[in-house]
């Protein structure tokens, strides 16, 4: 499973971002979330929303092998696992990986737990299964 | 503590000292956030008798125990202060992301006292905090600088910020946030620019403590499927306040040409879907919102781009001067949060301007040359930015439709459509007598959001006055102010019927008290009460004369439209104001009794 989002129904709200950082952290706090939503104001008025596609790229490249796969297929950060090294930051295709040493002693990520896609008023967000490219 | 940033935030203007202080458990206890800390620290700090754009004065910004929290709206903040508009009290909520934003950075007031020499504005990062040179936004659009400060600390900095009419304290001056979303009434922004503070950045980092997490996991999540689940949400989400435009169109609500009548013969294309069909780009909500009623227009004929209009700028700058083109008002509403008025009491005083030039009170030369009829889109837009730098008839009308009203006389003051200096927000009430009661007793002037009642008048019988109706209005007025006190936006139960008992649980696992909505409507009557007593501690010959409605609604019944020919009896503007103060426990004169005062616990000393 993986989250989508459709960013021409997103309303900045956040919400996403506050029912995330409680998932993956247990805290109120939405700079700790696993998503990002881009607001363009004042022109031309438009919220841009980045997530995981769950590709595996950060676990790829993690010297340590802290980003793990869970029954469900998504990647996840040991967080007892990882050493800061940034490795798996740039190699993210949509900077949804994030190492800030001032607010975590560890890498996250989307789980696709899907809480976000709970309190989603507008329905910008879905949890579906990971398409795959056919030849 | 749970819940809160646990800090009040004060900022000496005069001495550019910022000191952080402990926020009080027991003022949590007894005022929980909000417009509750606001009025504690109003009544506390402001000297009696201070000029409202003087060192003495200040402006508090707090957010509530709900704000920035797993909590459908919590998104809402409150400015207090003494009000330049009507020498009362002020307290404008503001919703947007900055109420969020300093609860991460720990704080749950920010108190700006003194003046400061030069223009200045505050800089808040976490527990860093300090002054900065304004000198190069000084005299620019709000929207323009929050831009530019966007731009230079980058998204997640929150800004509040004033425009030129905040600087030379147009007495309703707002504050403007996040493009569009505004603390609108009462002249919070011309405080501000007293104080030359040109604008508030924040950005917080941390997180909010809360006392059960598994709980409040539960009752957050519990309230947001109640939102997502509600029959209403597509509907509302679609079209926000303007989905009421028809609806008072046809009640005989929409203000039209300055409160004259209540329904616009050309109000169609200021109905709701008309617009979203024609102007909206995206819904643009405040932080935490599952149903953003916050619109965002492309406005094509004037190459801008425009938040809303929502409901109130469409009736106050839309049918109430005349005007139903949706393009012209989106442009006015810009117009107006880039120079930094509010825009309800900007279309009000027009309309009143518009009226005067019609029959013949303000001429061609009063007007700077303006041909100043209803309907005149060009010298609308013209008049907004000479009230915004206090320009020929722009300085008269930056003072409110009341003092220029009395300035020019001629008979004008009985087409002044305000209560107690505050020009009155997008209900006509010449038929609707809760709501016309609810006006005359708003604490802070004739305002709608305390006690939305006039679905209540339809329900019930409009024309009525009974004590049923006076007790409606009291209760709104205890209870939705509330959500005010809690940070957090009220809509969700207005609107999409929301069960109201479901913030209870969510108030308790974030606080670690248990409270009953009885329980937080004594605070609200509470609040209620201290803000009244404040209205007589600053103006001595406060009493039932400031309660009384605009003169327009008892003594001229509109000639077209649903409320053709309709009109509220003096005698029973006099029986409602009567009713409601028995009610409320308050002598003859409007003011509280000893014995109301005890029972909610309030001393002398704290409204002396």
């Amino acid at each position: 499973m993986r989250l989508y989002v459709d960013s021409k129904k997103c309303s900045g709200c956040n919400a996403c971002r506050v029912a995330c950082s409680l998932s993956v952290f247990g805290e109120n706090n939405p700079k700790k979330a696993s998503l990002v939503i881009e607001p363009h104001f004042p022109a031309p008025g438009e919220y841009i929303v980045r997530v995981c596609t769950q590709c595996g790229e950060c676990a790829a490249v993690c010297p340590t092998e802290a980003i793990k796969q869970d029954a469900q297929g998504a990647y996840y950060v040991d967080f007892a696992e990882c050493n800061l090294c940034e490795a798996c930051v740039p190699v993210c295709p949509e900077g949804v990986m994030f190492v800030r040493t001032e607010l975590a002693n560890t890498a996250w990520k989307c789980t696709s737990c899907g809480d976000c896609v709970a309190v989603c008023g507008t329905s910008a967000l879905w949890l579906a299964e990971v398409e795959t490219e056919t030849a | 503590m749970n819940g809160y940033g646990g800090n009040i935030l004060r900022v000496n203007l005069t001495t550019g000292g910022i000191t952080r202080e402990a926020t009080p458990p027991e003022l949590a206890r007894d005022y929980l956030g909000g417009r509750g800390f606001g009025i504690y620290f109003l009544l506390k700090e402001v000297p009696r008798g201070a000029d409202p754009l003087g060192p003495e004065n200040k402006l508090i910004v707090s957010p509530g125990p709900l704000s920035g929290m797993l909590a459908a709206g919590g998104g809402k903040c409150d400015w207090t202060c003494k009000a330049p508009l009507t020498g009362g009290y002020a307290s404008a909520s503001m919703g947007g992301h900055f109420t969020a934003e300093l609860k991460y950075a720990g704080l749950d007031s920010i108190i700006l006292e003194g003046v400061s020499s030069k223009p200045v504005y505050v800089f808040i990062d976490d527990k860093k905090s300090e002054l900065r040179d304004a000198a190069e936004y000084w005299g620019q659009g709000a929207v323009d600088v929050e831009k530019e400060l966007k731009d230079k600390f980058g998204e997640e900095f929150q800004i509040a910020v004033i425009g030129p009419a905040g600087e030379k304290a147009v007495s309703f001056a707002h504050i403007n946030h996040d493009f569009g979303r505004q603390a609108g009434r009462g002249g919070v922004g011309a405080v501000m620019g007293s104080k030359n503070v040109k604008a508030i950045v924040v950005r917080g980092t941390r997180s909010v403590p809360v006392a059960d997490l598994d709980a409040y996991r539960k009752a957050g999540m519990a309230l947001y499927k109640a939102c997502k689940e509600a029959e209403g949400l597509k509907e509302w989400t679609s079209y926000g306040t303007t989905i009421v435009v028809s609806w008072c169109d046809e009640a005989g609500a929409l203000p039209t040409r300055n409160f004259s009548a209540g329904s616009f013969e050309d109000a169609k294309t200021l109905y709701g879907p008309y617009m979203r069909e024609k102007i909206v780009v995206t819904d643009k909500g405040c932080f935490g919102c599952p149903c953003p009623c916050g619109k965002y227009s492309k406005v094509k004929k004037y190459n801008a781009y425009a938040e809303g209009p929502e409901y109130e700028t469409i009736g106050l700058l839309g049918s109430n001067v005349g005007i139903s083109d949706i393009e012209a008002v989106a442009y006015a509403n810009l117009l107006c949060d880039n120079l930094g008025i509010d825009t309800i009491s900007a279309g009000n005083v027009i309309g009143w301007a518009m009226e005067c030039y019609e029959k013949g009170i303000l001429t061609k030369q009063d007007t700077g040359g303006l041909d100043l009829k209803f309907g005149n889109i060009d010298a609308t837009f013209k008049l907004i930015e000479m009230i915004a730098k206090k320009e020929g008839l722009g300085a008269l009308l930056a003072d409110g439709v009341k003092k220029a009203s009395q300035k020019i006389g001629k008979g004008s003051e009985k087409f002044a459509i305000q209560v107690k200096g505050m020009e009155q927000s997008g209900y006509a009430t010449h038929n609707a007598t809760s709501m016309l009661l609810a006006y005359m007793t708003c604490d802070v002037g004739a305002h709608h959001n305390r006690a939305w009642a006039i679905t209540y008048d339809i329900q019930v019988g409009r024309e009525k006055v009974v004590p049923e109706k006076v007790a409606r209005v009291i209760w709104l007025q205890n209870f939705r102010p509330m959500f005010d006190v809690l940070g957090a936006c009220r809509l969700q139960w207005v609107e999409l019927g929301i069960d109201r008992e479901l913030y209870i649980p969510l108030l308790e696992s974030i606080t670690g008290i248990k409270r009953s909505w009885e329980d937080l409507e004594k605070v609200g009557e509470r609040i209620w009460n201290l803000t009244r007593l404040y209205w007589v501690r600053e103006n001595a010959d406060f009493g039932r004369a400031w309660d009384m409605p605009p003169a327009r609604f008892y003594t001229e019944a509109p000639t077209s439209g649903t409320t053709k020919g309709q009109i509220t009896k003096f005698e029973d503007v006099n029986r409602l104001l009567d009713m409601y103060y028995e009610q409320r426990g308050w002598d003859s004169n409007g003011l509280p009794i000893p014995e109301t005062m005890e029972k909610l616990g309030i001393k002398q000393e704290m409204v002396a």
